[in-house]
């Protein structure tokens, strides 16, 4: 059952000129929420912004044995991230959650390799506290445009996760689409394989159509324009295949996480 | 000091509610979508997402932009179909006591008396809402809406195949409501709802492109109030059936606006988006007014309103 709660501004750490991590006093969100699900957020108090804004569950954010609250990921782009990014410790923000359908996390022999793209890294710190807990081994692809928009690499590998990294401006890792790395490891790859993806919707495509080029299954986080993050409006759909042609499921119920497969790409 | 008990029942038609709340239609789901998140039966009513005879689509994203204080949608009416609703959904909104107000739509009049005689048949059915005043479909629904003969063609077709209360929902998309609200009231309408949303557009400057896929869409939350407040209170002077008021409702204080401009019951659309809990913040802010007002009855607020000293400034449309 989702949970509103006026959470307070704990920390908010700024990485990078755009980028930054907030983090908020919603223990009780956090407690129930799984790899891959989302809140929606809201910073004002008055109408303007009026909606709710979706965001991945970035971590669950724990002091000692307790559950402290969770924190979010968020690039600076419209209104609510700016206020986010913004924020002070102390300030109120709501926070209703958690939402969503999440990713289904794989056991051994079967390894995780997820595929990030720039603030797409966000569902992949709970997703892969998951899979440390089974034991998966597990490699994160992690892509940004600039090496400066990478972060929380120390996070990851000190969980044992290996990290390729690539930038669109080589600046650091392989020069390039984090898709590059990825088909040259399926290449090489013999093994059961599970993709989770985050990111641009163009790249989700990529990385859809590599792990269908090699056969792998692979579960996408998607972002559509959300209003209620509940299913009450039925913005935030998106076409999965029926047949010989598509049908809108809602983005909010049905996903955030889908099976790649399922997804019609040329379609709005 | 004791608190005086309140009654918040108000009766539309022959159809009794425990509170004037009523979940709005489109922004709703179909109701099960919310029944995690709120005790259903505790809401005066849940009107439905619009239903046609046939499943819909609706149209592409991005369906939704928002604006200030308020947001454009342009849905397209998606939708599970008449038949669908009754099987997959209706026996659980039995289950959990929803009072279930039926949004209907039609592309033609035929489909509209074929829609309210199923669901007439359908157990927990117990008002129909008719929809003439969608913005985003091409074909029906606003085009019996925008004419005095469309919706009395509509609602008068309609009521000749029904036991249930049918409340066309009007279009704020025209020059004068009230006359469209005394049309309904002449054919038979047991109640009328009002506004849907304002027809309007966003565009991007930078790439000069419509925000929604549709170009244009339904404008709705707080942005709409006023204007919505004015429209219930023309239909109020109109017409001596119940008038169900919406439009930017966001508080207790919202909501007590449109019911003392006439509404006898309200709708809560976007904010129920904004806070899915809404529903008992609203019910304890119409409490505390009324307790503090010394009112015990919500139905004695209903249009209540005092121009005793402001009636001039009023020009009529």
């Amino acid at each position: 059952m989702p949970l509103d709660v006026e959470a307070r501004v704990i920390r908010n750490t700024r990485l990078s000129p755009d980028y930054n991590v907030i983090t908020l006093a919603a223990p009780e969100i956090a407690a129930q929420t799984r790899p891959g699900q989302f809140v929606m957020v809201r910073s004002s108090h008055g109408s303007d912004p009026l909606l709710r804004r979706p965001f991945s569950v970035f971590e669950v954010v724990r002091s000692g044995d307790k559950i402290e609250g969770l924190s979010l990921l968020s690039k600076r782009i419209g209104v609510t991230t700016r206020l986010l990014f913004d924020a002070v410790a102390g300030d109120v923000i709501s926070c209703l959650g958690p939402l969503g359908r999440p990713f289904d996390a794989v056991s051994p022999p079967t390894e995780a390799w997820m595929v990030a793209g720039g603030v797409g890294l966000a569902p992949f710190a709970t997703l892969t506290e998951a899979l440390v807990e089974r034991g998966t081994k597990t490699t994160l692809f992690y892509g940004a445009r600039t090496g400066a928009e990478l972060f929380y690499l120390e996070w990851f590998t000190s969980r044992g996760v290996r990290v390729v990294l690539s930038t669109e401006d080589g600046s650091k890792g392989e020069r390039g689409r984090v898709t590059g790395p990825l088909e040259q490891a399926l290449r090489r790859n013999d093994g059961a394989i599970m993709i989770y993806s985050c990111g641009p919707e163009k790249m989700l495509e990529a990385v859809s159509l590599v792990a269908g080029r090699y056969k792998t299954p692979a579960q996408v986080s998607v972002e559509r324009v959300m209003g209620c993050g509940m299913g009450g409006c039925y913005s935030c759909v998106i076409p999965v295949r029926e047949g010989t042609g598509h049908h809108y499921v809602r983005s909010c119920l049905a996903g955030p996480v889908f099976a790649a497969a399922d997804l019609v790409w040329d379609h709005d | 000091m004791t608190e005086l008990p309140v009654d918040l029942s108000v009766e539309i038609g022959s159809l009794r509610l425990t509170n004037p709340l009523i979940a709005a239609s489109g922004c709703y789901g179909y109701g099960v979508e919310y029944a995690d998140t709120v005790d259903l039966s505790t809401l005066g009513a849940v009107a439905s997402k619009g239903l046609f005879l046939a499943p819909r689509e609706g149209h592409p994203p991005p369906r939704i932009v928002e604006t200030p204080s308020g947001m454009l949608n342009a849905i397209g009416l998606q939708g599970i179909g008449v038949h669908r609703y009754i099987a997959e959904k209706l026996p659980e909104l039995r289950r959990l006591r929803v009072i279930n107000i039926i949004n209907i739509c039609g592309s033609t009049l035929d489909e509209y008396v074929e829609l309210a005689r199923i669901l007439s048949d359908a157990e927990g059915v117990h008002a129909l809402e008719l929809n003439i005043s969608c913005p985003n479909i091409k074909e029906g629904g606003i085009t019996f809406g925008c004419s005095l003969h469309g919706t009395f063609d509509v609602v008068s077709a309609v009521k000749k195949v029904t036991h249930l209360p049918v409340i066309p929902k009007l279009t704020p998309n025209v020059t004068d409501v009230a006359s469209i609200a005394k049309a309904a009231e002449d054919a038979g309408a047991d109640a009328v709802s009002l506004v849907n949303t304002f027809l309007a557009m966003a565009i991007d400057v930078e790439t000069r492109r419509p925000k929604l896929s549709n170009v244009v869409g339904g404008l709705s939350g707080p942005a709409i109030r006023p204007i919505a407040v004015r429209m219930v209170y023309e239909c109020r002077r109109a017409v001596k059936i119940p008038v169900i008021g919406m439009g930017g409702i966001a508080s207790a204080v919202d909501a007590l606006e449109f019911i003392i401009a006439g509404a006898t019951a309200v709708q809560v659309g976007t904010a129920n988006f904004v806070d899915p809990f809404i529903w008992s913040k609203l019910t304890a802010g119409i409490e505390q007014y009324m307790q503090r007002h010394n009112v015990t009855r919500i139905a004695d607020l209903v249009g209540s309103i005092d121009t005793s000293t402001r009636e001039k400034e009023w020009v009529s449309s």
